[in-house]
This record gives structure tokens, C-alpha cells and sequence, in this order.
């Protein structure tokens, strides 16, 4: 019993955590799709949705006096349109005029892009942790099958990132604009002939994935209480893993990749021990690519955004 | 170095004197550099010359054979750890650790690298991260039980030349000096072989290089070996001036700032790796007072010159023409 017990709590714990690699997952893999770039900024862009949501819980409660309840939508709503604007707005600057250019141009672009955004964050916020002002995190929960638990906090976070999945995925499958999507990660080409205009696609995915991100961001820092500027390169990493291991370029795939790395990383914590977590999850990302660079769901689904 | 006298930019009265009259004024310029500076600068410049011999060994892997290495760091830490245990526990004299930290970070450099080979750019360029990650967290979690942990090892002995223990930071400037020489010679060498001119094809057209009778993968393997062992070197040098090794000598970062070094100046450029090792290494030094905004500045740097000069400061003639050459295609058309 006590074992079950154990292995239920691991789980309810593992597909938090895999939910917040999915939601940052998503944001590597649809820019992937479209123009086939690592973005390595995007975890810093994560970063900063954690930065953007303790100055907005600072500004509440200094403006409010209380900064729990509702008064956390408006905040989620200025935050992730602002990290959807750096998003696009680096990748106009930073990766549009490097389109033509080869990979290797791209992929330095990023890693500065990526230097840019994390020292700005050290300068603005400076570099000792940093923590979310009390009461806001929900405290309590519910006792599953003895001494199993799930808290609030988990509770909201897996309602929260199935919500936006849920959403990505029907916007992707059913919408024209989704439509074109997929169709550009195909072939740039050919979608400009059928009357697509590229660029603005290519903007709308780096409107969608950062904000994604940015909200991952603050629910991360929410969950877990403290954070600070290298939030982005080591989680940004994870989630990179979750999406090669979905199979990089496709939607579900980044979900499912992101579920299973948490689910397998915390089993692997609580069963083996902590300090090999990171290494089970590089080796994990290792094995796939040396065994299966299309990743888990890769190969299956033709389309890729 | 003939590079120089090569390039299409240099005016022609300076391309007429013998190459051999730069080098032995570059090797002098180079000796007498830091009898007038203090200590710090001393070590700032053996600092670039480390990583431009760091540099050079990505060079190999990254610049000749073009394939993304975003690891590097790793075979650096390697080398080094292989150094530091030799030294303290045998007692081997420094200096004797040298070969064996080659040696071993080459074995490791085809282990690793032996059942990736057969992935492309990007995903090459992932596998790589990784690797250089779990080397890392093996050094900081302490796997053998003899890596000291996240402190790493410290006390290693200062290496001793002829009697002479070097203490000074000039001593190590002129110990790193004598080995960036000796890997300049040894590049400009391996670059103008058969092996050489066989990474060259590799990574122009894989395809039709292997229809030339390359073996492809042996090929890129030997890159792999060759520059990991080179990267074991700078690390050994590195742990007889420090004296003090840690885990984050492999961090993600260094082997950033070492792709960076490589691509800045001029991928599969030799006089380009100076430049990109001036540039990430020398300049932030020189800049100290305005580190906090540093690694800003190195981002939008990088940027700018991606989108302004993409084949480097100083880049190969060869590359140079390659990247104008599919620019004039790409703008034909319109």
C-alpha cells in the first residue's frame, strides 16, 4: 500500500512538472516547425514571464492592497501579450534577415538573443533569488487514497495548461490561420504560391509560443516559490528535450514528450536519486536521438507545425 | 602566417613579402607582448591564448569538417581532470600528464561521438549539448568518487620545467605560447592534407564526397578525435596555471563562448579564431568595470554580426566565397 501510495504521489507530482515542460515544449516546437531554428531565447523568454509576473503582483498589491484571486487574469493577460511582443519583436530583428543565411547564422543569432534577454534580467531584477509575495500561491488540496495528495496549486496548474493546449491544438487543427501554420512548416515555397503570407504566419508563431511561455513562466515561479535569472537555460533546456522526444515540429507530440520527461525525471528522483534527475533526462534525450531522431510521434503525423 | 597574405583584401605590395618574415614577426610580437604589461594582463592574454587554442581544436570539428559541436567544453574539463588525478594521486610531474589528458579526452571524444555521427546539423548540434551536460553533472555529482564533486580538485602541482617551477603568470603565458605555436603548425598542416581537404568536402557536399570515395564517417570521426584530444590540452594547461579544477569548466557556457570564438572570427578560419578569441575574451576583460552589462553587449554583437558579416571578421577565403555565392544566387532570380 505504501508503495502505491508513493508511486501516486510521484505521478500527480511528475505530470505537474511535465506540464510546465510541455507548455515551454510547445514554444520550441512550433518555431521549429516554421523555421526549422532551435530557438535558444525561448527559455529566457520563459524567464522573463516569471519576472513580468512579480513585478505585476508587486504593482497589485501596491495598487490593490491584495494581489490573490482575480486580480491574477489581468496580470496573466499584460504578461503574456508582452512576451508574445518580445517574441515577435526578435524574431523580426534577430532571425527574419537570417533566413537565407545557412543554420549556423540563426543558431548564434539565438544564443545572443538568448545573452540579451538573461542579462537584462540580472541588471533590472538583479541576481539573487527572487520570491512571490505571500498568499497569492493557494495553499490546501485533496487527500487521495491515504496519504497521496494533490494540492491546489497542482490542481490549477494541470487545469491551466490542459486549457491552453486544448485551445493550441484546436486553433492549429481547425482554423484557417492554424491551417496555414502547418502548411508553412511544410513548405515555404509552395504556401506563398497558394497565397499565404509567410511572414505573417511565421510572426503569429512567435506571438503564440512565447506567450505560452511566458504564462509557464509565472505559474513555474508560482509553483515552486523562487526562481532566478538561469530559470531559463535550465528549464528551457528540459523542455527542449520534451520536444525532441514528442518528435520536434509536432503539437501533441510536445505534450506528450513534456508529460512523460516530467513523469520519468520525478520517478527517477524519488526511485534512483536526485541529484541524477538532469542526467536521466539528457540520457533519455541521447538514447532518442541515437535510436529515433523523429522523436515519438515523429514519423506518425506527416504534418508538422 | 600565410593565411594572411592570401586574403583578397590584403594590397598587393604586402602580399609580395615572403610569408615566412610575418611569422617570425608575429612569433616576436608575441614574445615581447607581456614584458611591459602587469600580472593581470599577463593572464588576461594567456587566458586568449588558451581559448584560441580551445578555438582551434573546435576549429577542426566545426570549421573544417562543419559539424555543430555545442559541447566542447566537455573534452576542455576532461582533459584537465585527467591532468589533476595524474598529478595528485600518481604524483606524475604536470607537464608528463600532458600527452595522457590528450589521449584520454580523444578516447572519450570517439566514445561519445561514435554513435551520433549519423545526425545532422541540428540535431547534432542537441546531442552534443547533452553530452557536455552529463559530463558536467558526472564531475559534480562525483561519480568515480574521485572528482572532488561540485568543488572539483585543488592543489595540483604547479608544473616544473628543467628545475623551474612556474609560479608567474609570464611562465605560463610562454608555456601557453610554445603550445598555441605548435597547434598552428600542426592545423596549418592537417589543414592542407589529404585528411584535411577531405573535412573540407565532407562539409560542402556529404553526398558526393562519399561518391569520391571518402569514408564519411571516418572521416568526421577523426575531427571529432582529433579535436577533442586538442581540447584536453588547453585543460590540461589550464589546471597547471590554476591549480584549482571545477565541475563548471564544462558548462554549457564555455562551450557557447567557444562556438562563438570560432563562428565570431570566421568558421574554418585560423587567423579568424584570434579575432573571435580577442573578441569574447580579451575585450570583456579589458571591459571589467561594465560587467554586469557584458553579456548584453556579447548577445547584441552577436546578432549584429550575423545579420551584418555572417562569415566572420575574418573569415577563410573559401567560405567567404561560398556564403557570396549563394547570396548572388539567391538575388538572381528577382
Amino acid at each position: 500500500m505504501q508503495f502505491i501510495q508513493q508511486l501516486i504521489q510521484q505521478l500527480i507530482n511528475g505530470i505537474t512538472i511535465g506540464a510546465f515542460y510541455s507548455l515551454v515544449a510547445l514554444g520550441y516546437t512550433m518555431v521549429y516547425g516554421v523555421l526549422k531554428l532551435i530557438n535558444f531565447a525561448h527559455g529566457d523568454m520563459f524567464m522573463w514571464g516569471a519576472y513580468l509576473g512579480l513585478t505585476g503582483f508587486n504593482v497589485a498589491l501596491a495598487m490593490v492592497g491584495q494581489a490573490g484571486g482575480w486580480s491574477i487574469l489581468p496580470i496573466v493577460i499584460i504578461l503574456m501579450l508582452t512576451v508574445a511582443l518580445v517574441g515577435v519583436l526578435v524574431e523580426r530583428i534577430a532571425y527574419r534577415p537570417l533566413r537565407s543565411a545557412g543554420r549556423l547564422a540563426p543558431v548564434i543569432s539565438a544564443l545572443g538573443v538568448a545573452f540579451i534577454l538573461q542579462s537584462l534580467a540580472r541588471n533590472v531584477y538583479g541576481a539573487s533569488y527572487k520570491t512571490y509575495p505571500t498568499g497569492i500561491t493557494p495553499t490546501g488540496g485533496l487527500s487521495l487514497a491515504g496519504s497521496a495528495r494533490v494540492s491546489t496549486m497542482q490542481i490549477i496548474v494541470l487545469i491551466t495548461s490542459f486549457l491552453l493546449m486544448g485551445a493550441l491544438y484546436l486553433f492549429v487543427q481547425r482554423t484557417r490561420i492554424g491551417t496555414a501554420m502547418r502548411a508553412v512548416s511544410l513548405d515555404h515555397d509552395t504556401s506563398r504560391l497558394m497565397g499565404i503570407d509567410v511572414n505573417r504566419i511565421i510572426a503569429i508563431v512567435f506571438l503564440i509560443g512565447p506567450g505560452l511561455g511566458g504564462v509557464a513562466g509565472m505559474i513555474v515561479a508560482l509553483y515552486y516559490g523562487s526562481f532566478d535569472f538561469t530559470l531559463g537555460w535550465s528549464y528551457g533546456l528540459k523542455a527542449f528535450i520534451a520536444a525532441i522526444l514528442g518528435g520536434i515540429g509536432n503539437i501533441p507530440g510536445a505534450m506528450l514528450g513534456g508529460m512523460l520527461l516530467g513523469i520519468i525525471e520525478t520517478l527517477g528522483a524519488g526511485y534512483l536519486s536526485p541529484q541524477w534527475k538532469d542526467v536521466i533526462a539528457y540520457a533519455i534525450l541521447i538514447i532518442i536521438l541515437i535510436f529515433r531522431p523523429t522523436g515519438l510521434l515523429g514519423e506518425r503525423v506527416a504534418e508538422k507545425v | 602566417m600565410t593565411a594572411m597574405t592570401n586574403m583578397n583584401t590584403t594590397p598587393t605590395r604586402l602580399r609580395k613579402i615572403n610569408p615566412l618574415w610575418w611569422q617570425i614577426g608575429l612569433v616576436v610580437v608575441s614574445i615581447l607582448l607581456p614584458l611591459p604589461l602587469g600580472d593581470y594582463y599577463r593572464t588576461v592574454l594567456w587566458r586568449t591564448g588558451l581559448y584560441t587554442i580551445l578555438g582551434l581544436s573546435l576549429n577542426i570539428i566545426l570549421g573544417y569538417a562543419g559539424l555543430f559541436q555545442l559541447g566542447h567544453a566537455a573534452f576542455y574539463a576532461i582533459g584537465a581532470y585527467t591532468a589533476g588525478l595524474l598529478n595528485l594521486h600518481f604524483g606524475i610531474p604536470l607537464l608528463l600528464t600532458f600527452p595522457v589528458a590528450v589521449i584520454v579526452s580523444a578516447f572519450f571524444g570517439f566514445i561519445i561521438t561514435r554513435p551520433i555521427l549519423h545526425l545532422r546539423g541540428d540535431y547534432l548540434c542537441i546531442v552534443t549539448i547533452a553530452f557536455g551536460e552529463v559530463v558536467r553533472l558526472m564531475l559534480v555529482n562525483n561519480l568515480f568518487g574521485i572528482t572532488g564533486g561540485a568543488n572539483g580538485l585543488s592543489r595540483i602541482a604547479r608544473p616544473v620545467l628543467f628545475g623551474l617551477v612556474l609560479r608567474q603568470p609570464i611562465y605560463h603565458y610562454y608555456l601557453m605560447l610554445l603550445f598555441l605555436i605548435i597547434t598552428i603548425f600542426a592545423i596549418r598542416r592537417l589543414e592542407n592534407s589529404r585528411l584535411g581537404r577531405a573535412w573540407m568536402y565532407v562539409r560542402e557536399d556529404q553526398v558526393a564526397a562519399e561518391a569520391m570515395g571518402i569514408d564519411t564517417t571516418h572521416v568526421k570521426l577523426l575531427a571529432f578525435v582529433i579535436g577533442s584530444g586538442w581540447a584536453g590540452l588547453a585543460g590540461a594547461l589550464y589546471a597547471g596555471q590554476l591549480t584549482v579544477i571545477a565541475p563548471d569548466m564544462a558548462k554549457f557556457l564555455e562551450s557557447v563562448i567557444m562556438f562563438c570564438i570560432v563562428v565570431l572570427g570566421g568558421t574554418g578560419s585560423i587567423p579568424g579564431v584570434f579575432v573571435g578569441a580577442f573578441g569574447m575574451i580579451t575585450l570583456p576583460e579589458i571591459f571589467r568595470p561594465l560587467k554586469d552589462w557584458r553579456d548584453a553587449w556579447l548577445g547584441f554583437a552577436m546578432v549584429a554580426m550575423m545579420i551584418l558579416r555572417p562569415e566572420g571578421l575574418w573569415p577563410s577565403r573559401r567560405i567567404q566565397m561560398e556564403i557570396h555565392a549563394e547570396e548572388a544566387v539567391a538575388t538572381t532570380p528577382e
